[in-house]
Formats: structure tokens, sequence, C-alpha cells
């Protein structure tokens, strides 16, 4: 069901998008002489902003396509997404090889501006286009015994140059589990800034967990099962200790090899500085009941 | 003449200054494109990467002089120190983007050093480079004497250890890149070894 959920980010009263840039671009010049001060304060009422489209589709984590945050912009351009069918496996009541459209056929897409938060500690701020996940796993029949939610990326050898020189496991799998899919924050995207996804971003459908860090939100799904177990998800595969299953947002929790407690915020400029990493990536009012009486330093 | 004498020939034309203004040129180039936005949509995170690797690449060069002169004859040793410097210059500057422009915090640049391995390993390495820049000069030669002098030197050897060690460890998953450097750096310091001579079994 479209609008469960109500933004508290805002589009700055719709600002278009060339004007943002062209502030940017006056800011930029303005940092360039010295005054930092100015830079920070408009960074803080820059924060709520979103996110350039530009900004958006070049800096990307999509391992499959290199692991430079430019080469999936450079390389996905080739990825074949259209026909598109997810496969809906496991424990629900309709399986099936599902055609995009019907899978999102009478579903409204609305946008949803999120805090995007990447565990490199850089975050963005992004306008979703989609629906929710809860609305497509109702359609599809929910189990009572099904507990978590699985889901795969396509895997296209042939314009895939991650693929292969097989940089990290593939297909790449993530999961949730079944409360947080069923959560209202938990969209599947299908665009951003009201265009298609690009390539780079996931097309044409990827997952949206706006309170976990980004590599949970998985791209370009072709495969959603229904289990009863935790399923495997690939970053906790090559580096558990690095990589929990939950990967919640916590800047109390820090990654083993860097802080968590601030991020670089992406359009900031060169003397924007970091700011302070927010719990649950500033979804705690909304999400922090579901992990209730769950000590997060050992389920990170 | 054969190759490599005519390459020396053509390189006694070139003062090393070119090298300290080659670095200048190119480093400045790169902080400008951070101010104005044109490096990319994360700067400080690029220009960090870009001045680390320039230092990782001089490293490589300076490391090279000797294994190239041995195998092929070609001698860049007047630009040796050139290329030491203008390495260390690049990690100076690797390491002022990452603490001015990155953590922004005399406590928070200290936790690191302290907490993260590979940022204390990084800044073992450019506390090594520091004393050969800093006697990168024909006075500090002629004071401490060639041997203890070259002895001190030696420490390059570490520090590029160190340094590309910092690379592999920072990064996520395997990408090729942080390992070619580690593997290139480990083969120029083996191609130093003296090895003894192998014994022919009778």
């Amino acid at each position: 069901m479209a609008y469960r959920w109500k933004n508290d980010l805002t589009r700055a009263d719709a600002t278009p998008r060339n004007l943002i840039l062209n502030r940017r671009q006056v800011m930029a010049g303005a940092a360039g002489l010295g005054a930092l001060t100015a830079a920070a304060a408009a960074r803080a009422q820059d924060a709520l902003e979103p996110n350039t489209f530009e900004e958006i589709s070049s800096y990307n984590n999509f391992y499959e396509f290199g692991t430079g945050k430019e080469d999936p912009a450079a390389n996905a351009s080739a990825m074949v997404t259209s026909p598109w069918s997810i496969k809906v496996d496991g424990l629900v009541d309709k399986p099936g090889d599902y055609a995009l459209a019907d899978l999102l056929d009478g579903l409204t897409t609305e946008e949803r501006i999120y805090r995007f938060r990447c565990v490199e500690a850089w975050s963005m701020v992004v306008p979703w286009n989609g629906v929710e996940l809860a609305d497509i796993l109702t359609k599809v029949g929910v189990k009572p015994e099904a507990k978590y939610v699985a889901f795969e990326t396509t895997v296209q050898p042939d314009v895939m140059i991650g693929v292969q020189y097989k940089v990290i496991p593939f297909p790449y799998v993530e999961g949730l589990r079944l409360d947080e899919a069923m959560h209202p924050l938990t969209m599947l995207a299908t665009g951003i800034w009201g265009q298609p996804m690009p390539n780079q971003n996931g097309a044409p459908i990827r997952l949206v967990v706006p309170w976990k860090y980004g590599f949970k939100s998985i791209k370009s799904i072709v495969r959603i099962s229904l289990l009863a177990e935790e399923p495997p998800a690939t970053w906790n595969i090559i580096n558990p200790r690095e990589y929990g299953f939950y990967s919640n947002v916590n800047p109390t929790v820090d990654h083993p090899r860097w802080s968590q407690g601030s991020e670089r915020h992406i359009g900031g400029g060169l003397f924007a500085g970091r700011i302070d990493t927010l719990m649950f990536n500033g979804y705690e009012a909304e999400v922090a009941s579901l992990y209730e009486g769950m000590d997060l330093k050992q389920f990170y | 003449m054969d190759i490599a004498g005519t390459i020396n020939t053509a390189l006694r034309r070139v003062p090393p200054v070119t090298i300290y203004i080659a670095g200048a040129i190119w480093g400045g180039w790169l902080f400008w494109q951070a101010v104005t936005g044109s490096i990319g949509v994360d700067p400080v995170n690029i220009l960090e990467r870009e001045y680390g690797e320039l230092a990782l690449k001089l490293l490589v060069a300076g490391l090279a002089v000797t294994p190239l002169r041995k195998w092929t004859g070609i001698n860049l040793v007047r630009f040796r120190r050139a290329i030491g410097v203008t390495c260390f210059f690049f990690v100076f500057a690797h390491f002022s983007v990452w603490a001015l422009l990155d953590v922004q915090s005399l406590a928070r640049v200290w936790a690191d050093i302290v907490k993260r391995p590979y940022i204390t390993i990084g800044m073992g390495a450019f506390l090594m480079l520091i004393p050969l820049a800093v006697t990168s000069n024909n006075l500090s030669v002629r004071r401490m004497g060639a041997a203890a002098w070259k002895r001190l030197h030696k420490l390059t050897y570490p520090a590029a250890i160190l340094g590309a060690l910092h690379y592999v460890w920072l990064v996520k998953g395997w990408p090729l890149e942080p390992f070619v450097y580690l593997g290139i750096i480990l083969i120029l310091l083996l191609a130093r070894v003296k090895w003894p001579t192998a014994r022919v079994a009778a």
C-alpha cells in the first residue's frame, strides 16, 4: 500500500535540479577561495536535500562491473534489463517466474527520499521511486513458516567484467529477516529522480533498506526466496567479522578497520568535512523496535 | 651505440629538477580539480587515493633504479634523489588530505593511528621517510659519511613494504591493484638480495 510512510526529508520546496547544481558550483568556487565557514554552513542546510541525479548515478559500488566507484557507470550500460523476470520461490503461496510488470501491476509507485549510508563511510540522499517490498510479498503470499527473505542479483558474465575476474563470489546474494522485509520503509525501487533506474544503480529493480549499510540494498534482483532459515549474504560470506548479517547503520559499532561514527556526505565538495552518522541512519524511531532486546554489538 | 647507451645520452640533457616541477604541477592540478569538483563527486576520497597511489608509484620508480641499471644498463641514478623527495612530497600530501580534509580533528587522527592497523603502518612508513627526506642533500651525505647515509636510506625498503600493505589492508574484497604494487615492490626488493652461489650436487 503506497504512502504508508511519511517522509521527513524534503526536496527543499522542490528546488529544480539545475539550480541545486548551480549553487554547488558557486559554492565550490567560494570554497576554493578559502571560504570554509560558508561551505560548512551551507552543508548543514544541504544535509536533507537529495543528491543530484549525476552524483547518484556516477558514484556506485556494483562489483559485477568492477571495484572502482566510476566503473559501474562506465561498464553497466551493456547489462540486459529488458525483458526482466524475477523468480519467486520457497515458502510462498504463488511461486513462479514473474515478469517485472506483472509483479508491479496494480501497485502505486511513490517517491521516497531516503538517506543512503555506505559501509565505506560515505553517504548520499536519494529520491527513490518504487513500491514497498511488503506489497510484493503480500501479492505472492508468504507462508506462515517463512522467517527470512533472500535476494539474488543477475549474473551476465559476458558484460560483467567483475564476474569474469571473480573479484567476489557471484551471484551477489543478500537477505533480510521477514519483519525487516515487511517494514514500511523497505522498498523495491525502480527509479531515481522520477527517471528509470540507471543500470549502474541496479536496474530495473533493486532493494532499498535505508537503515542498513548500502550493500544490503541488493541491485538488479532476479530472485526472491522466502525461507525458514537465515540466508547467506555475500559480504558476510567474504568476511563475517567485518560484515554482519544485520549490518544496521550504527555509529557506536565500528567496522574493524575504520570508524563508523562519521561519514563524508557526497556533494559537499573538498572542504565540507564529515558529518556525524545517525543511529539506524536516522530511522531509529521507525525501526529500533525491530531489534528490541538484541545486543547490536553482537548482531552487527 | 646500444639502446641503453642512447637512452643514457638522451637523459644526460634532462635536469633532475624536471621531476620536482612535474610532481608539483601534477599534484597542484589534481588539487585544483578537487577544488572545482571536476575530479569526481567524492573529491576528498579521490584526492587521498590519487596522492597515495602517486607516492607508491614513485616508491616503485625509486626502487627500480638499481635493478634497471643492473639488468638493462639504463642509468637513472641522477634522478633518484628527485624521485625520492617527490615521493615524500606526495606521502605528505596524502597524509595532509586525510588529516586536514577528511577526519579534520587531531583527536580522531590520533585515535585512527592507534586503533586502525592499516593507518598505523601507513603512518609508520611516513615516519620512516621523514629522516630520508631531511637527509636528501649533499651536505648530509658528507656529514654522515657515505656508508652511514646508505645504511639510513635502506629504510626505503621497509617503508615501501608498509606502504603497499597499507593499501592492501584498506580495500574491500580482492581488487587487483594493491596486490600488483605489493608484488612489484617485493620483486624489486628480492632483486637486491645477494643469494649464496648455488652448489651443484655431486
